[in-house]
């Protein structure tokens, strides 16, 4: 069964530095192309260590329930 | 997590400012933080140096979040705004060019060698124990007590947002990552096209 809540990166001000794959403990995040961080929803569990280490402060973590 | 060899890099950063208090000559070894980014980016269009080998990423990580010196809070939105992110580029290159500038000068012999750092870009210190007088070129010395202080401004004012703000908030406007992921950018576009 998914998790309730999942992260979603906000690509506009995302600034590719990776700190948020570095504390990503199921490995669901990765920098697309030195671009931007890309969150592979299906994996990641809304833990939300992401967002609170995020320095450009631009990962939000959604209920699923309310995006669908 | 796994730990790689490179989850150690951060000591790379210590280990650089300590070999350039002894001989500032060292200070050259920081064109490997300057080039190698530019490279993984400009051939490879990625950042992986950001993300896996940024010795000071790692530093601010280690500090702000093993160690907590850091209070954990959100920076103020404009530190990571586009505006400020490529301005502090161009002041930064600015500086660069400036150090770039100052060594011709020495060089040239038009200006002669100060043996001191300038921190913040206002203070100067004097770094003479760091050189001995008439070891290498004039010029060679120039520069590296010119880059010796820029890579110490900014790891300064890395600490500082560390510990005011999250601990990797330098990474969100540090010039070599606003360069880098605009070089990706721009790779990534042609792609697209």
């Amino acid at each position: 069964m998914p998790s309730k809540k999942f992260a979603r990166v906000d690509r506009q001000r995302c600034v590719a530095c990776g700190a948020c794959m570095k504390v990503c403990p199921k490995g669901a995040v990765a920098v697309y192309r030195g671009c931007y961080a890309k969150v592979d929803e299906g994996v990641c569990v809304g833990c939300g260590k992401c967002a609170k280490t995020c320095p450009a402060d631009c990962i939000q973590v959604l209920e699923r329930e309310a995006v669908k | 997590m796994k730990k790689h060899w490179y989850d150690y890099l951060w000591m790379w950063s210590i280990l650089y400012f300590a070999l350039g208090f002894f001989n500032i000559l060292f200070a050259w070894l920081g064109m490997i933080d300057f080039l190698v980014p530019l490279g993984f980016a400009i051939f490879g269009g990625n950042k992986h140096f950001c993300n896996r080998y940024c010795g000071r990423g790692q530093l601010f990580a280690q500090l702000g979040g093993a160690w907590k010196l850091s209070r954990n809070r959100p920076a103020p939105w404009w530190l990571a705004s586009r505006w400020f992110r490529y301005g502090f580029l161009a002041f930064f290159l600015t500086m660069f060019g400036s150090i770039l500038f100052q060594t011709y000068l020495v060089g040239s012999g038009a200006e002669s060698l100060t043996e001191a750092i300038k921190l913040l870009w206002l203070f100067k210190v004097p770094f003479g124990w760091a050189y001995t007088a008439g070891t290498v070129a004039d010029w060679v010395a120039k520069f590296s007590f010119g880059f010796y202080s820029l890579m110490l401004t900014s790891t300064l004012i890395g600490l500082a947002v560390m510990a005011l703000y999250r601990p990797r908030t330098w990474c969100s406007f540090c010039p070599m990552g606003t360069m880098t992921q605009g070089i990706c950018q721009l790779k990534n576009r042609e792609k697209v096209s």
